[in-house]
């Protein structure tokens, strides 16, 4: 009798799943998809999800033909020398068959302005140079992150001026030890003792900013905004400057003229090292903007499994390997933020080094 | 339009062999991180804090160059 019930209620959790995907398999239900062109395309709702949009959705409730959409519609702000500034709500975007409001193919006839996949265009003068500074989802979600932080870490900072001495209470408790381990592990480990300060607050930032918008970008309709290319382009472009303009005369030496190496060699080595000056940036760009992007590509894919096989019993599978690699993707958003700002330190700390003359490195100066 | 339907196809025929390959690299080179590492905790228990933080951050690392990859097979695919 124990060993029943035991296994009770997971047995009725298997017959139960079991029960209703049989059920859903009925004939009424494969036929309904007529070929309207509405059928389930994952490719699109996946890029969908990753990319950005004038619009914040959240949901899609209802039937075809009677959808209610959740969603928060953001503020389109476009500048052009010939139309001058124009902000709205990018609810003005209208489907012209239908007047719902539609923000992939959608008109704004009283301003003539077309929308197509993001792309806002002025109707009949599509070469026109419109320049679109809207509120996005991305810059929403980072304008929100941006928050976040300065509400996290002011409070933090403000426990600390009044009792440095004192033991951390509350966020600060939670905090201090990352803190301290970008401090010691990262910035004093890769930069030295003498000069990791001047770098700490670039680098505290850095690792936070990345962290907490991963995070963000994990919650079920948050904004994907560390996998846009053009936020992590941001980071590197940052990390290029910090490092090129500390640095030091014996970096550019090694890069330029490299000691040590026989004179044809050093001519091949030459654009080599210069493009390295580039390449290392990149790397870190396209690191964090394809591991953000692929872990929600494959969370989405998932997810996209049920609608593809249109049955309800692929759904144990799907939550299970979707919740497996939704925890996967919290330790890839702390551990990618590590990497970003233990690479950017590498390259500020090789930037800036003294060169440490060992006797016996053939070095020539 | 023969051709451009046969180069299409061994576009995507490409990009999907292109992002296995990725995926072979990528799973040799982390397993044998995981390998030495496990090796190494053997050897000396009392290092396994500092050898499990290196695993870690190699096989970031390496993530990274298969992702690279990854990233390309999808640019063949969508664009």
């Amino acid at each position: 009798m124990e060993v029943i019930r035991k296994y009770a209620l997971l047995a009725l959790i298997i017959v139960a799943s079991i029960g209703t995907s049989i059920a859903s398999h009925g004939p009424a239900a494969v036929e309904d998809e007529a070929e309207t062109g509405d059928e389930f395309k994952p490719g699109e709702m996946i890029l969908h999800h990753i990319a950005d949009s004038h619009d914040w959705h959240f949901a899609t409730i209802g039937e075809k033909g009677h959808e209610k959409h959740i969603h928060l519609p953001l503020p389109v702000i476009l500048y052009s020398s010939a139309r001058g500034l124009e902000v709205f709500s990018s609810d003005r975007f209208v489907d012209p068959k239908t007047g719902h409001s539609n923000i992939s193919e959608g008109v704004y006839a009283e301003k003539g302005l077309a929308i197509h996949h993001g792309h806002i265009s002025v109707i009949g003068d599509e070469h026109a140079h419109l320049y679109d500074l809207s509120i996005t989802k991305n810059v929403a979600s980072s304008l929100i992150g941006a928050t976040l932080l300065i509400v996290v870490f002011f409070t933090v900072a403000s426990r600390y001026k009044k009792g440095a001495l004192s033991a951390p209470r509350g966020i600060q408790s939670f905090f201090e030890p990352i803190i301290l381990f970008v401090r010691d592990d990262v910035a004093k480990n890769f930069i030295g003792e003498k000069k990791y300060s001047k770098y700490l607050p670039y680098l505290l930032t850095l690792f936070f900013f990345i962290w907490f918008n991963n995070l963000l970008g994990l919650i079920p309709g948050g904004a994907n905004l560390t996998g846009n290319i053009n936020v992590t382009f941001t980071l590197a472009v940052l990390t290029f400057l910090i490092t090129n303009l500390s640095a030091n005369w014996h970096y550019w030496k090694h890069i330029l003229w490299t000691p040590g190496i026989p004179l044809p060699l050093r001519i091949i080595i030459l654009p080599i090292e210069v493009v390295g000056i580039i390449t290392k940036p990149f790397a870190l760009m396209v690191r964090l903007f394809a591991n953000i992007t692929a872990g929600h590509i494959i969370i989405l894919s998932f997810i996209g499994l049920i609608f593809i096989f249109k049955s309800v019993s692929i759904a144990p599978l799907s939550v299970a390997f979707g919740l497996f690699m939704n925890v996967m993707e919290l330790l890839v958003a702390i551990l990618q933020a590590y990497i970003f700002t233990m690479l950017t330190a590498m390259y500020i700390g090789s930037a800036i080094e003294d060169h440490a003359h060992e006797p016996d490195m053939d070095h020539g100066h | 339009m023969l051709a451009s339907l046969l180069l299409d196809g061994l576009a995507m025929a490409g990009a999907g062999i292109g992002a296995g390959i990725a995926v072979l690299g990528a799973g040799l080179g982390i397993g044998r991180i995981g390998g030495s590492a496990t090796e190494s905790i053997a050897r000396q228990p009392q290092e396994s804090g500092k050898i499990q933080a290196a695993m870690i951050i190699a096989a970031a690392l390496i993530e990274g160059v298969a992702l690279f990859a990854v990233v390309v097979c999808l640019l063949v695919v969508l664009a």
